[in-house]
């Protein structure tokens, strides 16, 4: 047998379940059946019990099948077997879940009726079964973006308390795991849910995640809502200034400071889910350079799209309705802050891009000006050629719906675990963006330490050849690196450490290595 | 003019540094031959793939394309004979191949020290990409291999007991020494890493020798009987893993001179003119310093080739390796190494030792007792950074500064526990009393 067709073929211990995994495994299973035969309408009541024990029963599942995976074991790294088994290595239930999991936000998205959600009428199906949980907390029925939360929220906390488990030696690891699940816990679900309880006839405040930032947010700036802030008086205002601020200034600041991972893998619902339900999935990602091409141009093209679509949107309405700024003074706004970035980095950081990056940067640029060009021009009735509403549903169906869910989270098993943060998500893109030019964030390579065993590039979630870097012994600088710190957990000579430093000397190309020679390091480092 | 032929036998890290920086410096036609790969691979991380981390596509650096578009031209080939004169290799398929300026670059093979059945079915070290590849046939899981025994406690040594179980495989693992890598560690973290093995439930015999490997009546190996006590073990792989030496056996029919490796000087070449030899298999005429004449290392291989690139391309520079450094893994317990640390200090040396209460975590440090001249530091559990020692050593700190300034060298990750402190106390402790 050639090791280059794969040794994981072969059927060996590792992948075999200990009966105390399978027996977890089942009792996880038993909660979801509970939900899934509720979709049927079979009378599981009182629904408050029958609720209470799927949820139990999933996250009861998921702590004994931690404490029967890694608690016997010394601390370190748990990687063994991981491209032996069926479900971590493209095999038959990879391809079942993503089945399942693509199934899943389809009717999640397009086909909600199915589970229960009655346009007329009080719910049934899997969406009554947690209506009592919703009205606890909102005093409202749910819906089917309820019954998705809580999910997604017990995910996080179930497949957190995991990682937790696994990466129990590591304290980066553990801190930021404990700050995913703290800000689903309670700025993604039960903050909004509770603020909801405060609405009233007179007062009404959209449901607003604090930290879901525009542009991930992509319809924070939609007439209606951004009506509902304003009808709720300072409060509102103040929320809406927030969202203004968090896109402009907040984030800008702290991605100097500690790079893009602030928000990716501390903060960020998506990572939340990929950093914990989609661990057992980061090395199914593409390290190729022609994958790192298609993100380039894909996520790229998407913050372009992204801009576009919301400055339509927002134009539209303020160039018919009453409010505060005019359409004309808000288009002027946006081209003149994309000018000032755009002359910025052309000024001061043209060196640091790549040809491409620059030809890209130039292209979009001139794409937007002409768009509004065209629009003073008077040439179209409508706004940048196509209608403000089509740009906002088709962004929101292509992007927001199919990208992020059903290929995003839905193709874990096959793609890996962050498709969406590093294909599609235009937030990631800006930040990234801001920590390749303007921030105090990398990986830092020990000297001449690398053996190029590769566990950090496998292990890299963003398909980054950490490798290529690290074993020139250069420091890690990529927009797309979200900070895991798996790299560096994996690395196992010591070789990568996460850290912000003063911005001079951060990328430091080297030809030869330190431990040779130290003239010959002076002299073919500096004769480049 | 005509373009000058390098040819590099081996695509190890030696050769293939090489071979890189020649294509930056130069357009030489430069060609790579390989009977073990057709692309380079990491061998460090071979035990990766065993273990399931890792498949085998992720332990190359480079991708396939790579070689084509840098006009690194790849030969899969064994390479025979070596005739110096006509400037010619033979292959063991009988074609011939002619070279202007030739690296020898092939690596290590493992030792075998004669040991009665060492050529038997189910013996196996672990070197090579066919050793992996036997190794995976002979121990796929726990039925097939129900148990194996490992010779020689040295670096392979740890990480196939690593390896094999991570398949449930159980290991009985003799090391001659005293403690694990007792022949180069200190007792203090030789037996900090015993400790760890057996917690990893790894059967480990100290103070313990190979008489023969026994075998059944197909030559496959059914035991083996330890020389101390007699003791018959059954297992069905055995491990020999007691170091590597230099793969030059094909090199006796030519006129390259040989010791245990090929022989070279500061220069890095051989006996026989436009013949050099970088990495594991070349031998120093002349020692570096501490650095023993073979030595069969990652960076060590890397640097030799750096080095020769430059003199194949016109700048003539002699190998100078800077400050010894080195790094591995036992199990869970990473080690890095700056400087030099014995397993007993030198003549006029001195150490200070701390270890954590976890037992897991430690530093020895190395200095010279007259002038506190700081000589090196082993390092478990915690990460030190290469640059910050490299640069003490350069300058000849002492050791007081070098203990001053340990949280400026420190790598390990963000928010883990810094130790500074209590190592620090512990030093102006034992300063003390040592002035008493």
């Amino acid at each position: 047998m050639s090791a280059d067709v794969n040794m994981s073929v072969t059927g060996n211990a590792p992948e075999q379940l200990s009966v105390q995994q399978k027996l977890s495994t089942a009792l996880g299973l038993a909660g979801l059946l509970i939900m899934s035969l509720s979709v049927f309408n079979i009378g599981f009541q009182p629904k408050i019990l029958w609720l209470t024990l799927s949820l139990v029963f999933v996250a009861a599942g998921i702590i004994w099948y931690t404490k029967a995976s890694y608690t016997h074991k010394p601390e370190g790294i748990k990687n063994d077997g991981v491209y032996f088994k069926s479900l971590t290595n493209r095999g038959f239930w990879a391809y079942i879940l993503g089945l399942v999991f693509t199934g899943f936000y389809i009717v999640l998205y397009f086909y909600p009726s199915l589970l229960g959600l009655n346009s007329e009428g009080a719910n049934t199906g899997v969406v009554a079964l947690f209506d009592p949980l919703s009205k606890a907390l909102s005093g409202n029925p749910a819906s089917q973006w309820f019954v998705y939360g809580t999910l997604y929220t017990l995910a996080i906390l179930g497949f957190g308390f995991k990682f937790l488990w696994k990466y129990r030696h590591n304290s980066y690891q553990r801190l930021r795991t404990f700050s995913v699940m703290f800000f689903q816990l309670g700025f993604a679900f039960i903050i909004p849910e509770v603020m909801a309880r405060l609405n009233g006839d007179d007062f009404s405040l959209p449901y607003y995640n604090l930290v879901n930032i525009w542009p991930l947010n992509y319809y924070n700036f939609e007439q209606y809502r951004v009506d509902e802030f304003i009808s709720a008086g300072t409060v509102g205002i103040g929320l809406l200034i927030f969202g203004v601020l968090s896109i402009l200034v907040i984030t800008p600041i702290l991605t100097y400071k500690y790079g893009k991972r602030w928000y990716c893998s501390w903060v960020c619902g998506c990572g939340g889910l990929a950093e914990t339900a989609g661990d057992p999935f980061r090395h199914l990602s593409d390290k190729s350079q022609n994958a790192w091409k298609l993100e380039r141009w894909l996520v790229h093209s998407i913050v372009v799209f992204i801009v576009i679509s919301t400055t339509a949107v927002v134009y539209s309405y303020l160039r018919y309705d009453d409010y505060w700024l005019s359409g004309t003074a808000f288009l002027i706004s946006v081209a003149s802050l994309l000018t000032v970035v755009f002359a910025w980095v052309m000024v001061y950081k043209r060196q640091e891009l790549q040809k491409d990056a620059k030809y890209a940067a130039i292209g979009f640029f001139v794409l937007i000006l002409a768009l509004i060009g065209l629009h003073f021009s008077g040439m179209s009735n409508n706004i940048f050629i196509l209608e403000a509403e089509t740009l906002r549903s088709s962004y929101a169906f292509a992007v927001g719906a199919m990208f992020s869910g059903v290929v995003g989270v839905g193709f874990y098993p096959i793609f890996g675990n962050r498709v969406w943060c590093r294909f599609g998500c235009p937030m990631a893109a800006i930040l990234g963006f801001q920590q390749r030019l303007f921030s105090k964030f990398r990986i830092t390579t020990n000297g001449g330490q690398c053996i190029s065993c590769g566990n950090c590039s496998t292990y890299c979630e963003m398909g980054i050849d950490v490798r290529a870097y690290a074993q020139k012994g250069e420091n890690i600088v990529r927009s797309s690196c979200v900070g895991c710190g798996i790299c560096a957990s994996v690395c196992p000579r010591g070789v990568l450490k996460l850290e912000n430093d003063t911005p001079a000397g951060r990328i430091n190309s080297k030809e030869i290595l330190l431990g040779n020679d130290v003239d010959l390091m002076d002299l073919v480092n500096q004769n480049k | 003019m005509k373009q000058e032929h390098i040819v590099i036998i081996g695509n190890g890290i030696s050769g293939v540094t090489l071979a890189r920086h020649i294509r930056k410096l130069s357009d030489k036609r430069i060609t790579i031959i390989s009977s073990e790969s057709e692309h380079f691979f990491s061998r460090t991380a071979l035990m990766y793939v065993y273990m399931g981390h890792m498949k085998w596509n992720h332990l190359k650096p480079y991708e396939d394309k790579f070689w084509a578009k840098n006009r690194l031209e790849l030969k899969q080939a064994h390479v025979k004979h070596v005739d110096t004169q006509q400037k010619q290799l033979t292959f063991e398929s009988g074609e011939r191949f002619a070279y202007d300026r030739l690296v020898i670059a092939c690596g290590s093979k493992y030792n075998k020290f004669g040991w009665p059945g060492q050529d038997a079915k189910g013996v196996i070290g672990l070197v090579n990409k066919q050793d992996l590849e036997e190794l995976e046939e002979l121990a796929p899981n726990n039925k097939a291999c129900k148990r194996a025994v490992i010779i020689g406690g040295g670096l392979i040594g740890v990480e196939l007991a690593e390896m094999l179980s991570t398949r449930n495989i159980p290991v009985t693992f003799l090391v001659r020494e005293k403690h694990f890598w007792n022949n180069v560690l200190p007792a203090e973290e030789a037996q900090l890493i015993d400790r760890h093995i057996r917690e990893h439930h790894i059967d480990l015999r100290l103070n313990t020798n190979l008489e023969e490997i026994l075998t059944d009546d197909n030559g496959k190996v059914k035991s083996v009987k330890i020389k101390e006590t007699g003791e018959i073990l059954d297992c069905d792989l055995v491990g020999l893993t007691p170091g590597v030496s230099p793969n030059v056996d094909f090199l006796n029919s030519s006129s390259i001179e040989l010791n245990r490796g090929v022989l070279v000087n500061r220069m890095l070449e051989t006996s026989e003119p436009d013949v050099y030899a970088i990495g594991d298999c070349a031998e120093q005429r002349e020692p570096i310093w501490n650095r023993p004449p073979v030595e069969a290392v990652w960076y060590t291989g890397r640097m030799m080739g750096e080095t020769l690139a430059q003199t194949l391309c016109g700048n003539t520079m002699e190998y100078k390796p800077g400050h010894w450094f080195n790094s591995a893994k036992f199990f869970d317990i990473e080690y890095q190494t700056y400087g030099w640390v014995f397993p007993k200090p030198k003549e006029g040396h001195t150490d200070f030792y701390w270890e954590h209460e976890d037992g897991k975590k430690c530093i020895h440090i190395h200095y010279e007792k007259e002038s506190q001249q700081f000589i090196g530091i082993n390092t478990f559990g915690i990460r030190l950074r290469h640059e910050v020692f490299d640069h003490w050593l350069t300058k000849n700190a002492t050791v007081d500064e070098v203990i001053e300034n340990l949280g400026k060298a420190n790598f390990d990750p963000e928010f883990f526990k810094n130790y500074e402190n209590q190592i620090q106390n512990k030093f102006k402790e034992e300063s003390k009393t040592k002035a008493i």
